[in-house]
Protein backbone atom coordinates (compact mmCIF):
# COMPACT_ATOMS: atom_id res chain seq x y z
CA UNK A 1 0.00 0.00 0.00
CA UNK A 2 1.38 3.17 -0.99
CA UNK A 3 1.08 6.48 1.70
CA UNK A 4 -1.57 7.93 -0.04
CA UNK A 5 -4.01 5.15 0.93
CA UNK A 6 -2.11 5.15 4.01
CA UNK A 7 -4.10 8.99 4.56
CA UNK A 8 -7.47 7.20 4.96
CA UNK A 9 -6.66 4.93 7.45
CA UNK A 10 -5.75 5.77 11.56
CA UNK A 11 -2.85 3.33 11.18
CA UNK A 12 -0.82 1.62 8.89
CA UNK A 13 2.54 -0.38 8.91
CA UNK A 14 4.14 -2.29 6.54
CA UNK A 15 6.80 -4.94 7.61
CA UNK A 16 7.55 -2.95 10.79
CA UNK A 17 9.90 -4.56 12.51
CA UNK A 18 12.12 -3.89 15.74
CA UNK A 19 15.34 -5.78 17.46
CA UNK A 20 16.65 -5.24 20.32
CA UNK A 21 20.42 -6.69 20.15
CA UNK A 22 19.31 -9.83 19.39
CA UNK A 23 15.88 -10.20 20.65
CA UNK A 24 12.94 -9.89 18.19
CA UNK A 25 10.44 -7.82 19.44
CA UNK A 26 8.15 -7.49 16.60
CA UNK A 27 8.99 -9.22 13.59
CA UNK A 28 7.50 -7.67 10.20
CA UNK A 29 3.96 -6.08 11.48
CA UNK A 30 1.97 -5.69 8.51
CA UNK A 31 -1.49 -4.24 9.55
CA UNK A 32 -4.33 -1.24 9.07
CA UNK A 33 -6.26 -0.18 11.99
CA UNK A 34 -9.87 2.10 10.04
CA UNK A 35 -10.61 5.26 10.94
CA UNK A 36 -13.13 5.37 13.96
CA UNK A 37 -12.94 1.69 14.65
CA UNK A 38 -11.71 0.02 17.56
CA UNK A 39 -8.58 -2.36 16.91
CA UNK A 40 -7.75 -5.22 19.35
CA UNK A 41 -4.22 -6.29 19.51
CA UNK A 42 -3.99 -9.35 21.72
CA UNK A 43 -1.12 -11.38 22.77
CA UNK A 44 0.49 -12.86 25.46
CA UNK A 45 3.17 -11.10 27.94
CA UNK A 46 6.10 -10.20 25.92
CA UNK A 47 4.33 -11.17 22.27
CA UNK A 48 5.56 -7.70 21.13
CA UNK A 49 2.44 -5.13 21.92
CA UNK A 50 4.23 -2.53 23.57
CA UNK A 51 7.17 -2.68 20.70
CA UNK A 52 4.63 -1.74 18.17
CA UNK A 53 3.08 1.10 20.11
CA UNK A 54 6.07 2.55 20.99
CA UNK A 55 7.25 2.69 17.84
CA UNK A 56 3.64 3.82 16.47
CA UNK A 57 4.39 7.01 18.73
CA UNK A 58 8.11 6.97 17.98
CA UNK A 59 9.20 6.25 21.54
CA UNK A 60 11.38 3.56 19.52
CA UNK A 61 12.75 3.69 16.59
CA UNK A 62 11.96 0.48 13.80
CA UNK A 63 15.06 -1.67 12.71
CA UNK A 64 12.80 -2.08 9.82
CA UNK A 65 9.80 -1.95 7.54
CA UNK A 66 7.82 1.77 7.60
CA UNK A 67 4.67 3.00 9.37
CA UNK A 68 2.05 5.88 9.45
CA UNK A 69 0.02 7.33 11.86
CA UNK A 70 -3.03 9.26 10.66
CA UNK A 71 -1.55 9.43 7.31
CA UNK A 72 2.05 10.47 8.01
CA UNK A 73 4.93 8.64 8.69
CA UNK A 74 5.49 7.25 12.30
CA UNK A 75 7.34 9.87 14.71
CA UNK A 76 5.74 13.23 12.41
CA UNK A 77 5.56 15.97 15.06
CA UNK A 78 2.83 17.89 13.66
CA UNK A 79 0.32 14.88 13.72
CA UNK A 80 1.42 14.06 17.51
CA UNK A 81 -1.62 16.91 18.23
CA UNK A 82 -3.91 13.99 17.26
CA UNK A 83 -3.21 11.58 18.88
CA UNK A 84 -3.37 10.29 22.76
CA UNK A 85 -1.29 7.58 24.41
CA UNK A 86 -1.45 5.77 27.33
CA UNK A 87 2.22 4.40 28.31
CA UNK A 88 1.94 0.92 29.91
CA UNK A 89 4.14 1.25 32.71
CA UNK A 90 4.27 4.68 33.61
CA UNK A 91 3.81 7.81 36.57
CA UNK A 92 3.22 10.93 36.70
CA UNK A 93 5.08 13.98 38.28
CA UNK A 94 3.55 13.11 41.80
CA UNK A 95 4.74 16.61 42.87
CA UNK A 96 1.50 18.01 40.42
CA UNK A 97 -2.03 17.37 41.22
CA UNK A 98 -4.41 15.90 38.37
CA UNK A 99 -5.35 19.03 36.99
CA UNK A 100 -1.62 20.29 36.84
CA UNK A 101 -0.47 17.05 34.92
CA UNK A 102 -3.79 17.47 32.25
CA UNK A 103 -2.46 21.68 31.96
CA UNK A 104 1.10 20.44 31.15
CA UNK A 105 -0.35 17.90 28.48
CA UNK A 106 -2.40 20.84 27.07
CA UNK A 107 0.30 23.09 27.05
CA UNK A 108 2.64 20.43 25.72
CA UNK A 109 0.11 19.71 22.63
CA UNK A 110 -0.56 23.11 22.20
CA UNK A 111 -3.72 23.69 22.62
CA UNK A 112 -5.43 27.70 23.03
CA UNK A 113 -4.92 28.21 26.04
CA UNK A 114 -8.96 29.33 26.01
CA UNK A 115 -9.52 25.61 25.88
CA UNK A 116 -8.18 24.35 28.53
CA UNK A 117 -10.21 24.84 31.61
CA UNK A 118 -13.64 23.11 29.13
CA UNK A 119 -11.04 20.17 27.75
CA UNK A 120 -9.55 19.36 31.19
CA UNK A 121 -12.99 18.91 33.24
CA UNK A 122 -14.48 16.77 30.39
CA UNK A 123 -11.25 14.37 30.52
CA UNK A 124 -11.35 14.41 34.40
CA UNK A 125 -15.13 14.01 34.19
CA UNK A 126 -14.69 11.15 31.50
CA UNK A 127 -12.22 9.20 33.69
CA UNK A 128 -14.55 9.91 37.13
CA UNK A 129 -11.33 11.91 38.34
CA UNK A 130 -13.75 14.92 38.90
CA UNK A 131 -13.00 15.23 42.78
CA UNK A 132 -9.85 14.99 43.35
CA UNK A 133 -8.60 17.46 40.40
CA UNK A 134 -6.49 19.12 43.13
CA UNK A 135 -5.07 16.32 44.68
CA UNK A 136 -1.25 15.81 44.51
CA UNK A 137 -0.55 12.78 42.18
CA UNK A 138 1.99 11.36 44.71
CA UNK A 139 -1.54 10.15 46.50
CA UNK A 140 -3.36 8.05 44.08
CA UNK A 141 -3.40 4.20 43.54
CA UNK A 142 -2.18 2.99 40.76
CA UNK A 143 -6.04 2.69 39.21
CA UNK A 144 -6.84 6.52 39.97
CA UNK A 145 -2.82 6.88 38.07
CA UNK A 146 -4.47 4.69 35.09
CA UNK A 147 -7.52 6.63 35.04
CA UNK A 148 -5.54 10.00 35.36
CA UNK A 149 -3.14 8.49 31.97
CA UNK A 150 -6.43 7.68 30.05
CA UNK A 151 -7.57 11.28 30.79
CA UNK A 152 -4.45 12.49 29.46
CA UNK A 153 -4.78 10.29 26.75
CA UNK A 154 -8.16 12.01 25.81
CA UNK A 155 -7.17 15.70 25.89
CA UNK A 156 -7.81 17.68 23.17
CA UNK A 157 -9.93 14.99 21.46
CA UNK A 158 -7.58 12.97 19.34
CA UNK A 159 -8.36 11.54 16.27
CA UNK A 160 -6.42 7.81 17.29
CA UNK A 161 -5.63 7.16 20.90
CA UNK A 162 -3.33 4.22 21.69
CA UNK A 163 -3.75 2.33 24.94
CA UNK A 164 -1.40 0.10 26.33
CA UNK A 165 -3.22 -2.65 28.82
CA UNK A 166 -5.45 0.61 29.75
CA UNK A 167 -6.97 -2.00 32.39
CA UNK A 168 -4.13 -3.43 34.11
CA UNK A 169 -4.39 -1.82 37.35
CA UNK A 170 -8.46 -1.78 37.69
CA UNK A 171 -10.78 -3.40 39.90
CA UNK A 172 -14.03 -4.76 37.79
CA UNK A 173 -16.05 -1.19 37.87
CA UNK A 174 -13.39 0.72 36.40
CA UNK A 175 -12.84 -2.74 33.88
CA UNK A 176 -16.37 -1.27 32.92
CA UNK A 177 -15.60 2.24 32.89
CA UNK A 178 -12.60 2.00 30.82
CA UNK A 179 -15.07 -0.25 27.95
CA UNK A 180 -18.00 2.55 28.29
CA UNK A 181 -15.19 5.60 27.67
CA UNK A 182 -13.45 3.17 24.69
CA UNK A 183 -17.52 2.87 23.17
CA UNK A 184 -17.37 6.90 23.81
CA UNK A 185 -15.08 7.82 22.14
CA UNK A 186 -15.71 5.18 18.74
CA UNK A 187 -19.01 7.24 19.13
CA UNK A 188 -17.47 10.27 18.17
CA UNK A 189 -15.21 8.57 15.27
CA UNK A 190 -12.08 8.44 17.28
CA UNK A 191 -10.14 5.25 16.43
CA UNK A 192 -9.03 3.17 19.48
CA UNK A 193 -5.99 0.77 19.29
CA UNK A 194 -6.23 -1.39 22.10
CA UNK A 195 -3.32 -3.87 23.39
CA UNK A 196 -4.90 -6.13 25.76
CA UNK A 197 -3.42 -9.83 27.14
CA UNK A 198 -7.52 -10.25 28.54
CA UNK A 199 -9.10 -11.26 25.93
CA UNK A 200 -12.75 -10.81 27.08
CA UNK A 201 -11.85 -7.06 27.20
CA UNK A 202 -10.79 -7.27 23.63
CA UNK A 203 -13.91 -10.00 22.78
CA UNK A 204 -16.41 -7.35 24.56
CA UNK A 205 -15.26 -3.53 22.82
CA UNK A 206 -13.08 -4.63 19.86
CA UNK A 207 -14.50 -4.47 16.04
CA UNK A 208 -11.22 -6.04 14.39
CA UNK A 209 -8.34 -7.52 15.79
CA UNK A 210 -5.18 -8.86 15.65
CA UNK A 211 -3.76 -11.73 17.77
CA UNK A 212 0.22 -11.84 17.99
CA UNK A 213 2.60 -13.92 19.47
CA UNK A 214 6.51 -13.61 19.50
CA UNK A 215 6.50 -10.75 17.62
CA UNK A 216 4.51 -11.67 14.22
CA UNK A 217 0.60 -11.51 13.74
CA UNK A 218 -1.04 -15.23 13.65
CA UNK A 219 -4.28 -14.01 13.02
CA UNK A 220 -5.87 -11.09 11.96
CA UNK A 221 -9.75 -9.79 11.03
CA UNK A 222 -13.06 -10.00 12.78
CA UNK A 223 -13.81 -11.43 15.73
CA UNK A 224 -16.05 -13.68 13.51
CA UNK A 225 -13.77 -14.33 11.01
CA UNK A 226 -10.95 -15.12 13.54
CA UNK A 227 -13.64 -17.24 15.58
CA UNK A 228 -14.61 -19.18 11.87
CA UNK A 229 -18.18 -19.94 11.04
CA UNK A 230 -18.19 -23.70 12.83
CA UNK A 231 -18.58 -24.01 16.10
CA UNK A 232 -19.22 -26.69 18.99
CA UNK A 233 -21.21 -29.10 20.45
CA UNK A 234 -21.35 -30.65 23.72
CA UNK A 235 -23.64 -33.81 24.50
CA UNK A 236 -23.89 -35.46 27.50
CA UNK A 237 -23.79 -39.63 26.46
CA UNK A 238 -24.31 -42.72 28.39
CA UNK A 239 -24.33 -46.11 27.23
CA UNK A 240 -22.90 -45.80 24.00
CA UNK A 241 -20.96 -48.88 23.58
CA UNK A 242 -16.94 -48.84 23.09
CA UNK A 243 -15.74 -48.61 19.67
CA UNK A 244 -18.87 -46.56 18.48
CA UNK A 245 -16.93 -43.57 19.24
CA UNK A 246 -15.02 -44.08 16.24
CA UNK A 247 -18.45 -43.65 13.99
CA UNK A 248 -18.65 -40.63 15.56
CA UNK A 249 -15.70 -39.35 14.03
CA UNK A 250 -17.02 -37.86 11.30
CA UNK A 251 -18.80 -35.47 12.97
CA UNK A 252 -15.95 -33.26 14.10
CA UNK A 253 -13.07 -33.36 16.67
CA UNK A 254 -14.10 -35.73 19.60
CA UNK A 255 -13.48 -34.81 22.96
CA UNK A 256 -14.32 -36.94 25.72
CA UNK A 257 -14.71 -35.38 29.64
CA UNK A 258 -16.64 -38.40 31.65
CA UNK A 259 -19.96 -38.73 30.38
CA UNK A 260 -19.51 -35.21 28.33
CA UNK A 261 -18.60 -35.22 24.73
CA UNK A 262 -17.33 -32.29 22.40
CA UNK A 263 -17.67 -32.46 18.71
CA UNK A 264 -15.79 -29.32 17.33
CA UNK A 265 -15.50 -28.05 13.94
CA UNK A 266 -19.11 -28.99 13.50
CA UNK A 267 -21.68 -27.44 11.29
CA UNK A 268 -24.66 -26.76 13.19
CA UNK A 269 -27.05 -27.53 10.76
CA UNK A 270 -26.07 -31.40 11.61
CA UNK A 271 -26.86 -31.62 15.09
CA UNK A 272 -30.31 -33.03 14.79
CA UNK A 273 -28.02 -35.85 12.49
CA UNK A 274 -25.70 -36.34 14.80
CA UNK A 275 -28.05 -37.17 18.34
CA UNK A 276 -29.86 -39.73 15.68
CA UNK A 277 -26.45 -41.04 14.74
CA UNK A 278 -25.85 -41.53 18.64
CA UNK A 279 -29.25 -42.71 19.65
CA UNK A 280 -29.09 -45.53 17.13
CA UNK A 281 -25.65 -46.36 18.08
CA UNK A 282 -27.91 -47.04 21.24
CA UNK A 283 -26.68 -43.85 23.64
CA UNK A 284 -29.14 -42.19 25.90
CA UNK A 285 -28.68 -38.86 25.20
CA UNK A 286 -29.52 -36.12 28.43
CA UNK A 287 -28.27 -32.68 27.14
CA UNK A 288 -26.99 -31.03 23.60
CA UNK A 289 -25.54 -27.84 24.25
CA UNK A 290 -24.36 -25.99 20.97
CA UNK A 291 -21.29 -24.18 22.37
CA UNK A 292 -20.12 -21.14 19.95
CA UNK A 293 -15.73 -20.74 20.44
CA UNK A 294 -15.28 -18.36 22.50
CA UNK A 295 -11.62 -15.83 21.43
CA UNK A 296 -9.59 -18.09 24.55
CA UNK A 297 -10.22 -21.28 22.76
CA UNK A 298 -9.18 -19.74 19.78
CA UNK A 299 -6.60 -18.08 21.15
CA UNK A 300 -5.10 -20.64 23.18
CA UNK A 301 -5.62 -22.99 19.69
CA UNK A 302 -3.65 -20.35 17.81
CA UNK A 303 -1.06 -20.61 19.98
CA UNK A 304 -0.31 -24.11 19.80
CA UNK A 305 -0.66 -23.95 16.26
CA UNK A 306 2.09 -21.61 16.21
CA UNK A 307 4.01 -23.79 18.27
CA UNK A 308 4.00 -27.12 16.05
CA UNK B 1 11.21 27.45 21.85
CA UNK B 2 7.52 27.74 23.80
CA UNK B 3 8.60 23.71 23.98
CA UNK B 4 11.72 24.83 25.67
CA UNK B 5 10.67 27.30 27.89
CA UNK B 6 7.86 24.79 28.79
CA UNK B 7 10.03 22.32 30.17
CA UNK B 8 13.06 24.71 31.38
CA UNK B 9 9.41 26.23 33.97
CA UNK B 10 8.90 22.59 34.50
CA UNK B 11 12.46 21.73 35.75
CA UNK B 12 12.61 25.01 38.01
CA UNK B 13 9.00 24.41 39.63
CA UNK B 14 9.91 20.86 40.25
CA UNK B 15 13.19 22.01 41.98
CA UNK B 16 10.82 24.27 43.93
CA UNK B 17 7.99 22.52 44.71
CA UNK B 18 10.16 19.42 46.06
CA UNK B 19 11.87 22.11 48.51
CA UNK B 20 15.19 22.11 46.79
CA UNK B 21 15.20 25.62 46.77
CA UNK B 22 14.13 25.97 49.95
CA UNK B 23 16.24 23.88 52.05
CA UNK B 24 19.51 25.17 50.17
CA UNK B 25 18.28 28.70 50.66
CA UNK B 26 17.87 28.22 54.54
CA UNK B 27 21.61 26.35 54.95
CA UNK B 28 23.20 29.07 52.56
CA UNK B 29 21.93 31.82 54.73
CA UNK B 30 22.85 30.46 57.53
CA UNK B 31 26.23 29.61 56.71
CA UNK B 32 26.49 33.03 55.29
CA UNK B 33 25.75 34.26 58.73
CA UNK B 34 28.23 32.66 60.40
CA UNK B 35 30.79 33.18 58.45
CA UNK B 36 30.09 36.32 57.95
CA UNK B 37 30.23 36.69 62.22
CA UNK B 38 33.35 34.92 61.36
CA UNK B 39 34.88 37.84 58.97
CA UNK B 40 34.09 40.35 61.46
CA UNK B 41 35.67 39.16 63.97
CA UNK B 42 39.38 39.24 62.40
CA UNK B 43 39.43 42.89 62.80
CA UNK B 44 39.26 42.75 66.64
CA UNK B 45 42.39 40.26 67.04
CA UNK B 46 45.08 41.88 69.44
CA UNK B 47 47.69 43.56 67.38
CA UNK B 48 46.37 43.03 64.07
CA UNK B 49 47.20 45.83 61.60
CA UNK B 50 44.67 46.61 58.27
CA UNK B 51 47.24 44.83 56.27
CA UNK B 52 46.98 41.88 57.65
CA UNK B 53 43.06 41.79 57.85
CA UNK B 54 43.28 42.37 54.09
CA UNK B 55 45.07 39.62 53.28
CA UNK B 56 43.57 37.13 56.00
CA UNK B 57 40.69 38.33 54.23
CA UNK B 58 41.52 37.61 50.81
CA UNK B 59 42.81 34.34 51.48
CA UNK B 60 39.85 33.48 53.56
CA UNK B 61 37.36 35.03 50.59
CA UNK B 62 39.13 32.46 48.36
CA UNK B 63 38.37 29.18 50.70
CA UNK B 64 35.17 30.15 51.08
CA UNK B 65 34.50 30.38 46.86
CA UNK B 66 35.95 26.99 46.98
CA UNK B 67 33.34 25.98 49.60
CA UNK B 68 30.66 27.74 47.39
CA UNK B 69 32.14 26.44 44.40
CA UNK B 70 32.13 22.59 45.40
CA UNK B 71 28.45 22.62 46.94
CA UNK B 72 27.58 24.15 43.29
CA UNK B 73 29.51 21.23 42.17
CA UNK B 74 28.07 18.25 44.16
CA UNK B 75 24.40 20.01 44.02
CA UNK B 76 24.47 20.41 39.79
CA UNK B 77 25.79 16.73 39.62
CA UNK B 78 22.94 15.69 41.95
CA UNK B 79 20.25 17.16 40.43
CA UNK B 80 21.78 16.69 36.64
CA UNK B 81 22.23 13.18 36.59
CA UNK B 82 18.77 11.85 37.80
CA UNK B 83 16.75 14.09 35.09
CA UNK B 84 16.65 12.79 32.11
CA UNK B 85 17.58 8.89 33.39
CA UNK B 86 14.70 9.28 36.28
CA UNK B 87 12.36 10.46 33.41
CA UNK B 88 12.79 7.48 31.21
CA UNK B 89 12.61 4.78 34.10
CA UNK B 90 9.72 6.79 36.03
CA UNK B 91 8.04 6.43 32.62
CA UNK B 92 7.15 10.38 32.82
CA UNK B 93 9.35 10.55 29.42
CA UNK B 94 6.91 8.19 28.17
CA UNK B 95 4.14 9.74 28.73
CA UNK B 96 5.31 13.63 27.54
CA UNK B 97 7.26 12.41 24.15
CA UNK B 98 4.61 11.37 22.35
CA UNK B 99 3.45 15.09 22.59
CA UNK B 100 4.21 17.50 19.97
CA UNK B 101 7.62 18.01 21.48
CA UNK B 102 10.96 16.92 20.02
CA UNK B 103 13.54 15.17 22.25
CA UNK B 104 16.21 17.98 21.90
CA UNK B 105 13.32 20.31 23.11
CA UNK B 106 13.17 18.34 26.56
CA UNK B 107 16.74 18.09 27.25
CA UNK B 108 17.41 22.11 25.95
CA UNK B 109 14.63 22.29 28.45
CA UNK B 110 15.94 20.77 31.33
CA UNK B 111 19.48 22.24 30.33
CA UNK B 112 18.18 25.84 30.25
CA UNK B 113 16.51 25.64 33.74
CA UNK B 114 19.32 23.38 35.59
CA UNK B 115 21.37 26.16 33.87
CA UNK B 116 18.88 29.12 35.28
CA UNK B 117 19.24 27.83 38.77
CA UNK B 118 22.54 27.03 39.14
CA UNK B 119 23.52 30.68 37.77
CA UNK B 120 20.68 32.13 40.40
CA UNK B 121 22.38 29.74 43.25
CA UNK B 122 25.95 31.11 42.60
CA UNK B 123 24.99 34.78 42.09
CA UNK B 124 22.86 34.69 45.19
CA UNK B 125 25.06 33.02 47.44
CA UNK B 126 27.93 34.88 46.30
CA UNK B 127 26.91 37.88 46.38
CA UNK B 128 25.17 37.94 49.78
CA UNK B 129 28.85 36.07 51.21
CA UNK B 130 30.66 39.06 49.36
CA UNK B 131 28.02 41.41 51.09
CA UNK B 132 29.02 39.62 54.76
CA UNK B 133 32.58 39.71 53.92
CA UNK B 134 32.72 43.12 52.93
CA UNK B 135 30.64 44.37 56.75
CA UNK B 136 32.84 42.18 58.53
CA UNK B 137 36.50 43.55 57.39
CA UNK B 138 35.76 46.45 54.79
CA UNK B 139 37.26 43.46 52.39
CA UNK B 140 35.90 44.06 48.83
CA UNK B 141 37.93 41.23 46.44
CA UNK B 142 39.16 43.16 42.79
CA UNK B 143 36.61 41.90 40.60
CA UNK B 144 33.50 39.58 42.50
CA UNK B 145 31.35 40.02 39.41
CA UNK B 146 33.84 38.21 37.52
CA UNK B 147 34.90 35.05 39.67
CA UNK B 148 31.36 34.69 40.14
CA UNK B 149 30.35 34.10 36.52
CA UNK B 150 33.57 31.68 36.86
CA UNK B 151 32.06 30.05 39.86
CA UNK B 152 28.74 29.82 38.42
CA UNK B 153 30.78 28.57 35.02
CA UNK B 154 32.14 25.82 36.48
CA UNK B 155 28.92 24.49 37.86
CA UNK B 156 27.34 24.79 34.26
CA UNK B 157 29.66 23.07 33.31
CA UNK B 158 29.42 19.94 35.74
CA UNK B 159 25.94 20.13 34.78
CA UNK B 160 25.91 19.58 31.02
CA UNK B 161 28.35 16.64 31.98
CA UNK B 162 25.73 14.59 34.21
CA UNK B 163 23.03 15.53 31.90
CA UNK B 164 24.83 14.01 29.37
CA UNK B 165 25.66 10.91 31.13
CA UNK B 166 21.66 11.10 31.88
CA UNK B 167 20.98 10.39 28.84
CA UNK B 168 22.17 6.85 28.82
CA UNK B 169 23.05 6.23 32.38
CA UNK B 170 21.26 5.08 35.59
CA UNK B 171 21.62 8.37 37.75
CA UNK B 172 23.59 7.03 40.24
CA UNK B 173 26.07 6.38 37.71
CA UNK B 174 26.14 9.15 35.83
CA UNK B 175 26.18 11.55 39.15
CA UNK B 176 29.05 9.05 40.55
CA UNK B 177 30.93 9.53 37.18
CA UNK B 178 30.72 13.41 37.18
CA UNK B 179 31.73 13.57 40.47
CA UNK B 180 34.76 10.83 39.64
CA UNK B 181 35.68 13.15 36.85
CA UNK B 182 35.61 16.26 39.21
CA UNK B 183 37.51 15.32 41.45
CA UNK B 184 40.21 13.79 38.79
CA UNK B 185 40.12 17.14 36.66
CA UNK B 186 40.98 19.13 40.49
CA UNK B 187 43.92 16.88 41.11
CA UNK B 188 44.66 17.41 37.47
CA UNK B 189 44.89 21.17 38.10
CA UNK B 190 47.13 20.72 40.90
CA UNK B 191 50.07 18.53 38.82
CA UNK B 192 49.95 21.05 36.20
CA UNK B 193 51.01 23.60 38.36
CA UNK B 194 53.79 21.45 40.01
CA UNK B 195 54.63 20.42 36.19
CA UNK B 196 55.00 24.22 35.55
CA UNK B 197 56.84 25.01 38.65
CA UNK B 198 59.44 22.43 38.32
CA UNK B 199 59.33 22.43 34.45
CA UNK B 200 58.32 18.87 34.31
CA UNK B 201 56.88 18.28 30.80
CA UNK B 202 55.21 15.18 31.81
CA UNK B 203 53.55 16.22 34.51
CA UNK B 204 52.71 19.70 32.60
CA UNK B 205 51.47 17.52 29.63
CA UNK B 206 48.89 15.67 32.14
CA UNK B 207 48.00 18.22 33.68
CA UNK B 208 47.20 20.32 30.55
CA UNK B 209 45.31 17.43 29.48
CA UNK B 210 42.89 16.95 31.96
CA UNK B 211 42.25 20.76 32.05
CA UNK B 212 41.18 20.67 28.35
CA UNK B 213 39.59 17.48 28.77
CA UNK B 214 37.30 18.28 32.04
CA UNK B 215 36.98 22.09 32.27
CA UNK B 216 36.07 23.04 36.23
CA UNK B 217 39.25 22.89 37.58
CA UNK B 218 40.26 25.67 34.65
CA UNK B 219 37.26 27.83 35.86
CA UNK B 220 38.07 27.28 39.47
CA UNK B 221 40.89 28.73 38.45
CA UNK B 222 39.51 31.65 36.47
CA UNK B 223 37.49 32.65 39.45
CA UNK B 224 40.60 32.31 42.19
CA UNK B 225 42.28 35.21 39.99
CA UNK B 226 39.42 37.71 40.22
CA UNK B 227 39.60 37.09 43.89
CA UNK B 228 43.53 38.32 44.36
CA UNK B 229 43.95 41.95 45.24
CA UNK B 230 47.51 42.87 43.92
CA UNK B 231 49.82 42.69 47.05
CA UNK B 232 48.79 39.15 46.91
CA UNK B 233 49.67 38.57 43.59
CA UNK B 234 52.98 40.35 43.73
CA UNK B 235 53.99 38.61 46.86
CA UNK B 236 53.41 35.57 45.44
CA UNK B 237 55.52 35.97 42.50
CA UNK B 238 58.64 36.48 45.05
CA UNK B 239 57.99 33.75 46.74
CA UNK B 240 57.99 31.44 43.59
CA UNK B 241 58.36 27.78 43.99
CA UNK B 242 56.51 27.84 47.16
CA UNK B 243 53.41 28.98 45.49
CA UNK B 244 53.70 25.16 43.61
CA UNK B 245 50.70 22.99 43.68
CA UNK B 246 48.94 25.48 46.06
CA UNK B 247 45.00 24.98 44.50
CA UNK B 248 43.75 28.05 45.69
CA UNK B 249 46.50 30.29 44.07
CA UNK B 250 46.19 31.30 39.80
CA UNK B 251 48.93 34.08 38.93
CA UNK B 252 46.94 34.98 35.80
CA UNK B 253 44.00 35.19 34.15
CA UNK B 254 42.46 32.31 31.91
CA UNK B 255 43.66 32.81 28.14
CA UNK B 256 41.15 33.56 25.99
CA UNK B 257 41.60 30.86 23.91
CA UNK B 258 40.71 28.91 26.58
CA UNK B 259 37.83 30.27 27.07
CA UNK B 260 36.91 29.81 23.41
CA UNK B 261 37.55 25.65 24.30
CA UNK B 262 35.39 25.65 27.69
CA UNK B 263 32.59 27.60 24.78
CA UNK B 264 33.80 24.68 22.35
CA UNK B 265 33.43 21.80 24.87
CA UNK B 266 30.61 23.30 26.51
CA UNK B 267 28.49 23.09 22.81
CA UNK B 268 30.28 19.83 21.93
CA UNK B 269 28.89 17.91 24.91
CA UNK B 270 25.20 19.81 24.74
CA UNK B 271 25.30 18.23 21.25
CA UNK B 272 26.41 15.07 22.09
CA UNK B 273 23.57 15.12 24.52
CA UNK B 274 21.20 16.00 21.88
CA UNK B 275 22.38 12.85 19.66
CA UNK B 276 22.60 10.74 22.31
CA UNK B 277 19.12 10.96 23.89
CA UNK B 278 17.56 11.40 20.17
CA UNK B 279 18.80 7.86 18.54
CA UNK B 280 17.80 6.27 22.45
CA UNK B 281 14.94 3.44 22.44
CA UNK B 282 12.69 4.37 25.55
N1 LIG C 1 14.04 -1.95 25.79
C1 LIG C 1 14.13 -3.26 25.55
N2 LIG C 1 15.34 -3.86 25.52
C2 LIG C 1 15.45 -5.18 25.26
N3 LIG C 1 14.41 -6.01 25.02
C3 LIG C 1 13.18 -5.48 25.04
C4 LIG C 1 12.97 -4.08 25.30
N4 LIG C 1 11.65 -3.83 25.25
C5 LIG C 1 11.06 -5.02 24.96
N5 LIG C 1 11.98 -6.01 24.83
C6 LIG C 1 11.69 -7.42 24.49
O1 LIG C 1 10.85 -7.44 23.38
C7 LIG C 1 9.86 -8.43 23.51
C8 LIG C 1 8.48 -7.83 23.38
O2 LIG C 1 8.21 -7.02 24.51
P1 LIG C 1 6.90 -6.16 24.68
O3 LIG C 1 6.66 -5.41 23.42
O4 LIG C 1 7.03 -5.36 25.91
O5 LIG C 1 5.78 -7.26 24.87
P2 LIG C 1 4.27 -7.14 25.36
O6 LIG C 1 3.93 -5.70 25.50
O7 LIG C 1 3.48 -7.83 24.32
O8 LIG C 1 4.17 -7.86 26.66
C9 LIG C 1 10.11 -9.11 24.85
O9 LIG C 1 10.85 -10.29 24.61
C10 LIG C 1 10.93 -8.11 25.59
O10 LIG C 1 11.78 -8.75 26.51
MG1 LIG D 1 3.24 -4.75 27.09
Amino acid sequence: MEAADAASLAVHTQDLAKRYGKTVALSGLTMSVRRAEVFGFLGPNGAGKTTAVKLLVGLALPTAGQGWVLGAPIGDLQTRRRLGYLPELFRYQGWMTAREVLGLHCKLSGMARSEWTKEIDLALDMVGLADRADDKVEGFSKGMQQRLGLGVALLGRPELVLLDEPTSALDPVGRHDVREIIRQLKARGTAVFLNSHLLTEVEQICDRLAVVDHGRVIATGTMSQILGQDGAVRVRVTGLPAGSRAALGEFGTLEAEGEWLTFRGLNPDRVPQLVSEIVRQGGRVYAVEPRHETLEDRFLQLLKEQEQ
Amino acid sequence: MTQVLTIARLTILEASRRKLLLALGILTIVVIVLTSWGFSRLPTMNNVTPAEVRLAASQLTILMAFMFSGVLALGSTLVAAPSIASDIESGIALAILPRPIRRSQLLMGKWLGLALLVTLYAAGSGLLELLGIWLGTNYLPPNPVASIAFVAAEGIILMTLALLLSTRLAPMTGGVIALVLFFVAWIGGIALAIGITFDNETIKNIGIGSRLLIPTDGLWHGAIFYLEPSEVLAAARIAGRARAGNPFFADAPLPGIYLAWVVGWLVAIVGLANWSFAKRDL
